[in-house]
């Protein structure tokens, strides 16, 4: 059974029960139990056409549960009004559950989870485990997500903006448990793009697959970060990479720039630097200056002074730094790097050590710990 | 069955054989101690004994409530002298003497100079739920 076709059915089935007029939670619930039941009994014979297999087990389940609350002269009133079968609008029917879950009425994780599972058509399970956090927790958390969207009408346009900080957080996630979550974000992101022609989509979808192309380079057998410099850029994945600048190009060729075709800009240079020491620095930093333009982020104006750190040297990325917070996430990193760059070794040990303790992850503290290490073992090991 | 904890101190424990911090080992001290925690854990999740393992940061605050309709009160950074917390392994084994050897075992985790750490863990057993027949 194909476990990526049964979930891609998931928003248009949805689609279908609420234009037979299922509200929208009760036609998400009906269409998560005929997931499971899909995921139970295809591998012995799976149906000829799998939407309307679909369609049937969770409309079947939604009178079921309709049935059970003793709503008995409302169930005939929708079995009266059901339409006939006919060609199902399944664009719009998935672009409209993308605007409903990433809802702005929705915490961000909230969203997510709800995404994840009316969108992406994993099982509340699935999603639990990805956030290790307990399957009773995750499906408390999808309730009440629904039950803030309830009065939400479904044919409402929605701010796309508010869908792709969604999207972006899943892939950010990475990956933990069997979900992997990155993976299923591109996915998502290209449902939506073939769904909806927005330059930003498009940028998203770019970022997301110039940065998955690098994965393999990422870490270390052992689990350890390599950063991007030290990467083995043979391991990265050509085929993504030319995908991602393709999708980029025709993006930026539109004249509508946003932050993520910035963040996507950014990334196809250091995709197209065959090493480290042929970065394009100069157009990098011509970059974060258009981002910082667009978001006014500090975490934007703390990539721009490494950035600066090598297009200009590493005295003038400190002079970059001097700017900002020194409380911001990552600063202290940053500027033992700098210090380090300068030849101020015992500075950059004594900050690396600074940054390992501030980590908020435990591959950032390990790899910046290691940082340190080599500064104060050199010569001496 | 029984679950006991395993606790890791940042502060507060008593002083390890091998007390040299972190940041003065060589890198590749840093990589073998990292491997030989997570080998650790693979293989208590092999033998069915392994429940859960998280670290913690180092930062954190005191908190405590302040009466009706006033934000709680916080206290922090901690200060030097605090026990700290560095982090928890669950296991569910056999027998107390099980938690003590798997506790060992953790303890000789290799430190500067690739030599242990020998350093102190705290195992503490889990309160259980009540049995079932009690007389």
């Amino acid at each position: 059974m194909n476990e990526t076709l049964l979930r891609s059915l998931t928003p248009s089935v949805i689609g279908v029960l609420v234009r037979r007029g299922a509200d929208f939670a009760a036609a998400e619930d009906a269409v998560q139990d005929a997931l499971l039941e899909a995921i139970r009994v295809w591998p012995a014979g799976p149906p000829r056409d799998p939407k309307g297999w679909l369609v049937t087990v969770a409309w079947n389940r939604f009178l079921d549960a309709t049935r059970a609350e003793a709503a008995r002269r409302r169930r005939e009133d929708l079995v009266d009004a059901q339409p006939a079968p006919g060609p199902a609008a399944t664009a719009d029917d998935t672009l409209q559950l993308y605007f409903l879950c990433a809802h702005p009425s929705l915490t961000p994780a909230s969203a997510v989870a709800l995404t994840l599972r009316a969108v992406g058509g994993l099982t509340t399970r699935q999603i639990a485990q990805a956030y290790l956090v307990p399957e009773a927790t995750m499906a408390q958390r999808i309730s009440r997500a629904k039950k803030t969207v309830a009065g939400v009408r479904l044919d409402q346009p929605g701010d796309v903006a508010t869908v792709l900080r969604v999207l972006y957080l899943v892939f950010n996630e990475g990956y933990s448990g069997d979900v992997d979550l990155a993976a299923e974000a591109i996915r998502l992101t290209r449902q939506l793009a073939a769904a909806y022609d927005h330059p930003e989509v498009a940028g998203l979808l770019a970022l997301m697959l110039l940065h998955h192309a690098r994965r393999a380079a990422r870490t270390a057998p052992d689990g350890a970060l390599i950063p991007l410099a030290e990467q083995d850029r043979t391991r990265w994945d050509t085929a993504l990479i030319a995908e991602g600048v393709q999708i980029l190009q025709t993006a930026l060729s539109r004249d509508r720039l946003g932050e993520f075709q910035a963040q996507a800009a950014i990334a196809a240079l250091h995709a197209d630097a065959p090493t480290a020491a042929e970065t394009d620095w100069i157009q990098i930093v011509e970059w974060y200056d258009e981002l910082a333009a667009l978001t006014d982020s500090p975490v934007v104006r703390l990539n721009r002074a490494v950035a600066v750190g090598e297009a200009d040297g590493p005295h003038a990325g400190l002079a970059a730094l001097a700017a900002l917070d020194p409380s911001l996430p990552r600063y202290t990193a940053v500027s033992a790097y700098l210090r380090e760059r300068t030849g101020d070794l015992t500075a950059a040990a004594r900050l690396y050590a600074e940054a390992a303790y501030q980590a908020t992850n435990a591959a950032e503290r390990d790899h910046l710990l290691r940082q340190a290490a080599r500064l104060n073992t050199d010569g001496h090991t | 069955m029984a679950k006991y904890l395993l606790l890791k101190h940042y502060r507060g424990a008593p002083a390890a054989v091998n007390d040299v911090p972190m940041d003065k080992w060589t890198p590749e001290e840093v990589s073998a101690h990292i491997k030989y925690m997570n080998d650790f854990a693979a293989r208590l999740e092999e033998t069915g004994e392994f429940v859960d393992g998280q670290a913690l940061a180092p930062q954190g605050e005191w908190v405590r409530y302040d009466g009706e309709g006033r934000p709680p009160v916080t206290d922090g950074p901690f200060a030097e002298t605090k026990d700290l917390i560095a982090g928890w392994m669950i296991i569910d084994v056999d027998s107390r003497d099980r938690a003590v050897e798997l506790a060992g075992e953790l303890s000789a985790a290799p430190g500067a100079g690739g030599k242990p750490i020998h350093e102190w863990l705290e195992v503490r057993p889990f309160l259980t739920e009540t049995p079932t027949i009690v007389e």
